[in-house]
This record gives C-alpha cells, structure tokens and sequence, in this order.
C-alpha cells in the first residue's frame, strides 16, 4: 500500500495544473468559482482550448481522439481541472453521445459527428427524460415511426439541460410500442433546426434557466441518424450512463469549494472574529472536509482498481461515488450560504437585466442561487434513491 | 500509488484470516472468554507461534519487522473476530512505548520475551480527572537515589489486569496539564505498593484500576510526551482497522438476516425501506474502510501535526460510521439483535467502546478544527 505518486505522475500533475491555470481565460475560471452561469460561449471557448491538446475527450477510444491514460492520468486531469475551475468538457458532447457514437455509430456517422463533438462544433443535448418517464425512464412515450427513409418523431422531452445553447439533441424513442419496454427503444440523432421542435424554458428555483422542455411535432428524421441497431437503444443508453465512474464524485470541485470557503471565512467578521476562526464553523466545515477526504480516499481505490479489473467490471465503492459526492457538493453551498451570512438575501442574478451595482460583496450573490440549484445533484443522472435500489439489486444482492 | 499487499503481507493476511476463521467462532469466542484470564492462554501460544507478537518489532530481535499496513491487516482481522486477548495492550500500545521511548537495552530485553508470549504489557496512563489528555498526569514521579518513586493512581488501564509489566505515566515536572514534566516508567506488575483490581469492560474484554503507593521505578523516558503522543496515533490507526473488521461483520451478518428472515410471505430484504439501510450502512463501512487506509498510512508520519490531523479526522470517519453501521445493524435485526446469544450485539458493544477510546469522534473534530482541517492552500 502506497499513496504516493510517481515522478512521472507528478510531473504529469504539474503539467496539468500549468495548463489548465495559464491556457484557459481567467475571466472563465473566475465564473466557474463564483457559480456563475456559463455562456455558451465560454463552454466552447474552453472546451476548443483543452480540445487543441487533445484534452477535451480523454475518455475516448483512442484511435477517435481519446487518451491513452492510466487511471491515476485520469483521475490527476479531473482534478487540476476541477481546482483550476475550468468548466469541465460538455458533458453531453464528452461523456455521453460521443463515446456512444464512438462504440456502436458506424464509420459515416463517426467521420461526420465525432470531430464536431470534439470541438463543440456541435453543442449537444440529451432527450431522455419525459414528464411520465423519470425514474422509470424505460416507459418513455416518445414516438419514432418508420415512413421509409425517415422517422417521423412525435412527443415531449423534459429536463433538457442547455437545449437552448444546442445543435443537435440525442434521443431515447418508441421504435416498437408492442415490444416489451426496454426492447422497443431506439436511440436517435436530431438537428434541432428541424421543423417541429420547439424548447420551451423551465425556470428553475434559483431563477436560472438551464433546463427545459423539448416538443416534437411530427419531426421528420433521416434514418441514417439512427445509432446502432433499431430497438437496441435501451442498451446504448446504459452503456452511457454506466460510462463515468470516477468523475462523478466531483472531488476536485468539492476541495476548490472547500478552500475558497476558507478565504471567504477569513473576510466575514462574527462577533469580534472571523467567521474562519469561530470553533462551531470550524467543526462543521472539518465534518465536511473528513467525509471528502474519506471519499478522496474511496475514489483512489476505485481508480487502483481500475488498473487490474477487466473493463466493464467495477469496485463496489465505485457505486458510492455518486452518493456520497453529491451530499458532500450539496453540504459544501450550504456552508458558504452560513458564510455570507445577511447577504445571502439580495437577489441580483445578471441575466435579469440587472446593471445596478452589486450589494453586498461580489462573492455573496451567488451563495443561495447554488444552495437553492445544487439541490439537483442529487436528483440528476438517476436519483439517490434509484442509486440506492442499484446499489441493493447489484452489490448487496437485496 | 496502489492499494496492493505485498507479498508477505498477503500471506500474513491470509494465515491471520485463517486462524481467526477456523479458531474465533462466536461459540469458542464464548468458551475463551470464560476461562480464567477471560481470555485464551491457548490462542495467545498461537499468536506467538505464528509471529503475531512480534509484529512491529525489528527483525534482530526476532520481530517481524512489519509496519502500519501490517498491523491494519491483523487488528482488522481481529476485529472481525472480536479478539479477546491482551494484544492490543501488549504489541500496540506496550510495544509502541518500547519501540518509541526504550532504550536498546531496554528493547533487546524485552522485545524476545514479547514475542515469545512470555511476557504482557499494558499502559496506565488515564487517571479519574484526564478525560482523554495524555498530559493531564497528577501520578508523581519523584526521584530517589538512581530512580524514582510512584504514587497516585490509574484507571481503565486494558488488560492491566494480566500484564507482567506496566507503562505508567507520571510527572516528574511541572504543573497538571503540563506536557514538558511527564514521564514514562516501567514497573513490574508485584512491585510492592503497587494495587490492581481488574473487572470486564462492557465488550467482554478485560481493564484494571492500579494504584501506585511508593512504588520503585525507572524512568524509561524523563521527556515522554513525543513518543507516547506517536505511539497513541498509531494505536488509533490499529483501532480504525479493528473497527472496520468489526463493521464489515455486523454489515455482513445484517444483509445475511434480510435475505433469510421472512416477514409477511417473503424475506424482509425485499422491503425498499430495509433496502436503503443496508446501503447506508455500505456506505458508511467503505469511508470507514477508506479512512483506515489514510491512517494507516499517515501513522509513521514524522510531522506530529499532519500526522495527528489525519489520525483525527481517521477517528472522527470510525466514530461516525461505526455509531452507524452497529446502531443499525441492531434495529435491521429487531429482538433477536438485543440478545446476548447472538453475535451482532457483541460487535456492535466493541465498536461502541472502540468510539470512546483515545477520545470520541467530537473531541477529534474539535481537535481538527482547530488545527485548521484538513484541505488548504496546498491542496
């Protein structure tokens, strides 16, 4: 057992942290610290900058742009690129649809998409989510009908994160209602141009729009944009939600927000002291700090693993991730909530309009929108309760 | 960085697993726990026989020469069968005091006898007023010709009741909290003037009370604090590794109970509600297991301040997740988890001492707080 890195390791780190702190725009980085919302803008600056280096799509089988990293690689990028603030590649783009279309798309539609997806040419979206079918994805309702060489797509998508920013959207669709439920799922790419598709805007509760609602009205598809084989959707789908193990832990994101609590603690007086310096605070902020450093710890096992197992299998604790790392980012807005303390009250979010002048420090705005947002992080990607059927059916054998 | 044993270490694993395995049944655990000592003069022979007792110590002495990771893999496994005898006392807490504080003569003295299960250690160091400060000693050391006299008195000293000889503390300077003016002294346990009543702890293992009346000694060390402080660290990491054997038992025992007791046509680990538990209680046993880990490795730390902030927030990860994991694995099991007969309860009474030993998760907390937790600048 040994937890030190080796100097190629190391230097790989140093390297990572000089890029990601001198390559991509402060003002980007500074936004990401903040919580401040993102512009399409900025999310395809930086993703075009790491992509020049070949670094948006480490993921990625190599021979479509990815990297031949070990684990230990991956794990020190995620997290200088997480305590370097640097938004992480489009999710939707990075994680999800191109490593789908990169596994079971054929040679046209990689040639075609995957150096577009790379560099945010194309801003992706994800359909999968319906207002009947949330955690019971598999009943979605989603309509793809066959009419020779098209689909003709009827239905409603919800949830649809930055559909407003995107080109094309990845679908989940009913190809065959008689079939059983799983077997009858198609998995579809839509130019978001198409006649019929209209997004509407759903206002979360810290005022922002990030999510939305995606109609279809008699979309009309080319059926080259279908992926793999018809029907056989409900696999891709898993294979793409089984993708990200490690990276959902968000632990570099979580240690960024941990010191920047600290700075902030020192600026906000309680009483005649700093807020950095009063024992209860103290104690509440270490509570969270050994919970992640636990986690930390826990993410390092799963990527010793991952060296030695086949892929496809996974650790145990690589299930607890997600669990574990979504309280802890959920504990870590509440904690800089109790930092700003009175000022978490104005609410003067820039998309509003709002040119008047800042109330209260600039660093106070955003504290209660992330509290009141970050709630969702233990919603997305199949809530904690599902993750905790997972957990029972596949670990524990409940 | 990997998480892999060496080879050594694998074999040591899987010789101690076996033992415990075959030889720690909740039933002969039952049997040994009755005999005089209340714990098994025949399981103690093992641990010698197998080099158990020589495990941190240097291999010219006939040691094993293992480290932190060793240790963690033993007390883990120990903790699993809920050990009863004075190891912990003996190889952890005496043999750390030794390694730490002893002169070469002094450890080429003892250390073959240690080994050779021919000779127990203790450590007396908590009195009725010290809580959990190592340096709250009121024990007085006073020099007399080349030694020193003893008086005052221990508490909760583990396995003072059977040691041969005892580690005591007592101050030699300085006021009562004072760290400077503690010493350490080894006595034997039929000095003259010194008492000793020993009675069970609440986990069926075994403690003493010792008062110390004129008692002769050698100062082992006359500036302690150092080693005792790093011995200490140490033996929190073997008790982090006990614990989690010890979770990982109740965890283990609880899903094997969902999945055959049957309540209302079918087993009761169908139940969403129960489902969930158990998946709390994963989750608590792996940061645990994770926190043991960083302990382990964190205990041969030389900065006191690194070390001691990582050995805390290790304690605080235990206490947290053990109150937990025990506290569920009792109400997952109803009735049947309160009774004396069967094994969960027993578990569950030493993970709960385990928390209070060396101080709770809050004075740990508290302690790394102050320190300034553990992500900064740096990070």
């Amino acid at each position: 057992m040994d937890l030190s890195f080796t100097p190629e390791e190391l230097a790989f780190r140093a390297e990572a942290r000089r890029f990601f702190r001198t390559e991509v725009p402060q003002s980007i980085r500074d936004k990401v610290q903040e919580g401040e919302g993102l512009t399409k803008d900025d999310l395809v600056t930086s993703q075009r900058i790491l992509n020049s280096r070949g670094w948006a799509t480490v993921n990625w089988p190599v021979a479509v742009g990815g990297q031949d990293w070990s684990p230990v690689q991956i794990y020190m990028y995620q997290d200088e690129m997480q305590l370097a603030h640097v938004p992480s590649p489009i999710a939707f783009n990075v994680s999800m649809v191109g490593p789908v279309i990169a596994q079971f798309g054929n040679d046209e539609q990689k040639a075609r998409f995957l150096p577009k997806t790379a560099n945010a040419d194309i801003f992706w979206c994800q359909g999968f989510s319906e207002p009947g079918s949330g955690s019971d994805l598999a009943s979605l309702r989603t309509r793809a009908e066959r009419k020779g060489d098209k689909y003709i797509v009827n239905g409603q998508k919800i949830w649809t994160t930055l559909a407003q920013y995107a080109d094309w959207i990845f679908c989940l669709v009913r190809t065959d209602p008689a079939a059983k439920q799983q077997e009858g799922i198609s998995f579809l790419l839509i130019d978001m141009k198409t006649p019929g598709i209209t997004v509407r805007p759903i206002i979360t509760i810290d005022g922002g729009r990030e999510v939305n609602e995606v109609f279809f009205d008699n979309v009309e598809v080319p059926a080259e944009n279908l992926v793999g084989q018809e029907n056989k959707g409900w696999d891709y789908a898993k294979f793409l939600l089984g993708n990200e193990r490690t990276g959902i832990a968000r632990v570099g994101m979580s240690k960024a927000k941990v010191i920047r609590i600290k700075e902030l603690a020192a600026l906000e007086f309680t009483g005649e002291r700093p807020l950095i310096e009063d024992p209860r605070f103290q104690e509440k902020l270490a509570a969270v700090e050994i919970e992640l450093k636990a986690l930390e710890m826990t993410q390092l096992r799963v990527v010793a693993d991952e060296r030695k197992m086949a892929k496809g299998r996974q650790n145990p604790a690589s299930s607890i991730l997600k669990l574990k790392g979504s309280v802890i980012q959920q504990q870590l807005t509440e904690l800089l909530m109790e930092v700003v303390g009175p000022y978490v009250m104005p609410y003067q979010r820039d998309f509003d309009g709002n040119n008047e002048p800042t109330i209260g420090p600039d660093y106070a705005t955003e504290a209660a929108p992330m509290y009141f947002n970050y709630r969702k992080v233990s919603i997305y990607g199949g809530s904690n309760e599902i993750q905790r059927n997972i957990i029972a059916k596949a670990i524990l054998g409940l | 960085m990997d998480f892999d044993l060496t080879e050594d270490q694998r074999l040591l694993k899987e010789s101690v697993d076996r033992l415990i395995a075959d030889q720690y049944s909740f039933a002969q655990r039952k049997a040994y726990a009755a005999e005089a000592p209340g714990w098994s003069a025949k399981m103690w022979a093992q641990y010698a026989e197998m080099g158990l007792l020589g495990l941190p110590f240097e291999e010219t002495l006939g040691g094993f020469g293992g480290g932190p990771v060793e240790t963690m893999i033993v007390m883990e496994t120990f903790g699993r069968g809920l050990v009863l005898e004075p190891f912990f006392a003996t190889v952890i807490l005496g043999g750390g005091l030794l390694r730490r504080a002893g002169s070469a003569a002094l450890r080429g003295s003892l250390i073959p006898q240690i080994t050779a299960g021919k000779l127990k250690l203790a450590f007396a160091h908590v009195e009725r007023q010290s809580r959990y400060n190592l340096a709250d000693v009121t024990t007085t050391a006073k020099r007399q010709g080349t030694g020193y006299v003893l008086d005052g008195a221990k508490s909760v000293v583990l396995h003072g009741d059977c040691a041969d000889k005892i580690f005591v503390t007592a101050r030699i300077a300085g006021e009562r909290r004072d760290a400077d003016g503690v010493g350490l002294f080894l006595v034997d346990a039929n000095s003259p003037g010194l008492t000793r009543r020993g009675y069970p702890t609440q986990d069926g293992l075994r403690a003493a009370e010792i008062g110390l009346s004129g008692v002769r000694a050698e100062a082992v060390s006359e500036h302690a604090m150092p080693a005792i402080e790093h011995t200490i660290d140490e033996a929190i990491a073997a008790l982090c590794a006990e614990a989690v054997g010890t979770m990982q038992v109740m965890h283990d025992t609880t899903l094997e109970y969902l999945k055959t007791r049957k309540q209302f046509g079918r087993a009761i680990g169908s139940f969403q509600v129960l489902q969930h538990r158990s998946v709390d209680m994963l989750v608590a046993l792996e940061q645990a297991r994770s926190m043991a880990m960083f302990a382990a490795v964190m205990a041969s730390e030389e900065n006191p301040i690194e070390r001691r902030k990582s050995i805390s927030a290790a304690k605080v990860q235990i206490g947290r997740s053990g109150k937990h994991v025990g506290q569920e694995a009792i109400q997952l099991h109803g009735g049947i988890g309160m009774t004396q007969e069967y094994s969960v309860g027993h578990s569950f009474k030493r993970m709960t001492m385990i928390e209070q030993m060396y101080g709770s998760a809050d004075d740990h907390l508290a302690a790394l707080a102050k320190l300034g937790g553990l992500f900064g600048k740096a990070a």
